[in-house]
């Protein structure tokens, strides 16, 4: 049974349907990367996997003993982060929230969660720091090291690397790919850049006016996928 | 200084001058804290929205001719709190336009309320008292204090319990909803909290002025400091220190105490600034 199944998805807003019928699959161990424009509904279908929204017909499946708050998530940033007072320590161990349920505090299991993840993160020395005031690629390590601590199996990812120069970017890839191959996390990414998509994903999901989904070899023989893989990027 | 202090220990055998003390630094205390919160939601304003509508609420308790106007204020109050927080996050009126309206609004009925109905001959008195404080906090009875004091300890206790929701909450809502907090439960007891918090304000500091000690110590603090916590305890430290020096300034000179703390706080924002800004020179 797959991870995560979608079955005939349409989503939208106030009635309108963004996104038609989309199905796909899931399965343990993928790296999924969603490449698509900008406004042809990404985000709104990564909510939607989260049961952030619902959608208007069809509907998502998770493989028992996947627990909704066993997800983690990056978000896209948003205005409201960027003057918050918070610390690096503060913001990634929020992550664990999901563990504590009604529980008010942390306790010692949770933060030295918080502490390895900081660790794999390459953040260390840095938990006493404002988020705010660390470079855009730190800022990303902690917001991953966040997601790893409500994750046990599976990360969602809403462009990771936007606004990030092109050696942090790499960076950021090689650690996403790690966590795929070495600790078999699965991976849903949003990207905008098609050739790291074909470069570091197993599977692809193309979405816009030409909609696609399967692996990466199934892609690259497609008729959208050569027209896209020569030009590499979308233009914003 | 000796004349002065002597002046205070007249004034200190007074039970009025204590109950002010007490009660004004709980107030700005419990403001404080959820200062911060708002703030960084960007809900500021509804301090100042909820404040007129608490206003507005008065007048009708007192067209009603309730002697205890406390408990429909305090219902009126919480529920436009919830409902300005969910507008807060609805695309099509904007959140700060509805505080806006709800809060001329609210204003406008009251006045109209009080000068329609108002058997009393004092008027502008009445309404001038009730948006600034002027007199009120003069007249408190023990058993407004003791109201005071379990509301506020409720406050605290509501707000270190739930610290580490609130924080997820506010820093990321669509996170923390990932993980299985339940945003919305946490946005609405944050609402009726600062609805509780400003039905108390208002015998302080009266109506207009309860935004200033909701955001003046946030904001100061996060001029100097950098993380939630440490915000979180330096606005606190900031309302209460200058909470107290204001209640003691306008009892030696004989100002309004609503207006006078809130001069205080201006000082010492304009302070907490100049010290950030030499604080990041240096870093
Ligand atoms: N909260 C919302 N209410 C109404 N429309 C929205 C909302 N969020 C996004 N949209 C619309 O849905 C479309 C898809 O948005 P989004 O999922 O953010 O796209 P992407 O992430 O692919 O850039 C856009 O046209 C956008 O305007
Ligand atoms: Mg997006």
């Amino acid at each position: 049974m797959p991870l995560l199944s979608c079955q005939n998805l349409s989503l939208g807003y106030d009635g309108i349907e963004i996104i038609k019928n989309l199905s796909f699959d899931v399965n343990s161990g993928d790296y999924l990367c969603i490449v698509g424009e900008n406004g042809s509904g990404k985000t709104t279908l990564m909510k939607t996997l989260l049961g952030l929204q619902s959608p208007m017909h069809g509907k998502v499946i998770v493989e028992n003993g996947l627990k909704q708050n066993e997800i983690g998530y990056l978000p896209q940033q948003t205005v409201v982060q960027r003057d918050f007072p918070a610390s690096v320590w503060e913001v990634v161990l929020s992550g664990c929230q999901g563990r504590c349920g009604l529980r008010p505090f942390y306790n010692k299991e949770e933060k030295k969660l918080a502490k390895k993840n900081i660790e794999k993160m390459g953040l260390s020395g840095l938990e006493k720091r404002c988020y705010r005031e660390l470079s855009g690629g730190q800022q990303q390590r902690v917001l991953l090291a966040r997601a790893l601590c409500a994750a046990k199996k599976i990360l969602l990812l809403d462009e990771p690397v936007s606004g990030l120069d092109p050696r942090v970017t790499a960076e950021m890839y090689a650690l996403i790919e790690n966590l795929n191959r070495k600790e078999g996390i699965t991976i849903i990414m949003i990207s905008h850049d098609i050739s790291a998509a074909v470069r570091y994903a197993s599977h692809i999901l193309h979405m816009g006016d030409t909609e696609f989904f399967g692996t990466k070899a199934e892609y690259l023989n497609s008729a959208v996928g050569r027209s896209f893989a020569k030009g590499g990027r979308f233009n914003d | 200084m000796t004349e002065i202090l002597s002046e205070f220990a007249l004034y200190f055998n007074y039970p009025f001058v204590w109950y002010a003390l007490i009660v004004g630094v709980l107030i700005a205390f419990c403001s404080s804290l959820l200062g911060v919160t708002l703030v960084l939601k960007r809900f500021s304003f509804i301090g100042d929205g909820l404040s007129h509508v608490a206003f507005g609420a008065i007048a009708i308790a007192s067209v009603l001719k309730l002697t205890n106007n406390m408990p429909l204020v305090l219902l009126i109050t919480t529920l436009c709190a919830v409902l300005l927080l969910r507008t807060g996050r609805n695309a099509r009126i904007k959140g700060d336009a509805a505080v806006a309206m709800i809060s001329v609004g609210s204003l406008a009925v009251g006045y109209l309320l009080m000068n329609v109905f108002s058997a009393s001959g004092n008027l502008s008195g009445d309404i001038c008292s009730t948006l600034f404080g002027s007199t009120s906090i003069i007249t408190l009875t023990q058993s407004d204090v003791w109201l005071c004091i379990s509301l506020s300890v409720a406050v605290v206790a509501v707000f270190i319990i739930f610290y580490n929701k609130i924080f997820a909450v506010t820093f990321d809502e669509s996170f923390a909803q990932t993980t299985g907090t339940r945003a919305n439960l946490y946005n609405l007891l944050i609402a009726v909290t600062i609805a509780v918090v400003i039905v108390l304000a208002m015998n302080l500091v009266g109506s207009l002025l309860i935004s200033a000690l909701v955001i003046f110590p946030a904001l100061s603090a996060m001029r100097v400091f950098k993380s939630f916590k440490s915000v979180t305890l330096c606005a606190a430290v900031f309302a209460v220190v200058c909470s107290v020096l204001g209640i003691l300034i306008s009892i030696i000179a004989g100002t309004p105490v609503g207006s006078t703390i809130v001069a205080i706080d201006i000082v010492a924002f304009a302070a907490f600034w100049a010290v950030g800004l030499f604080k990041d020179r240096k870093a």
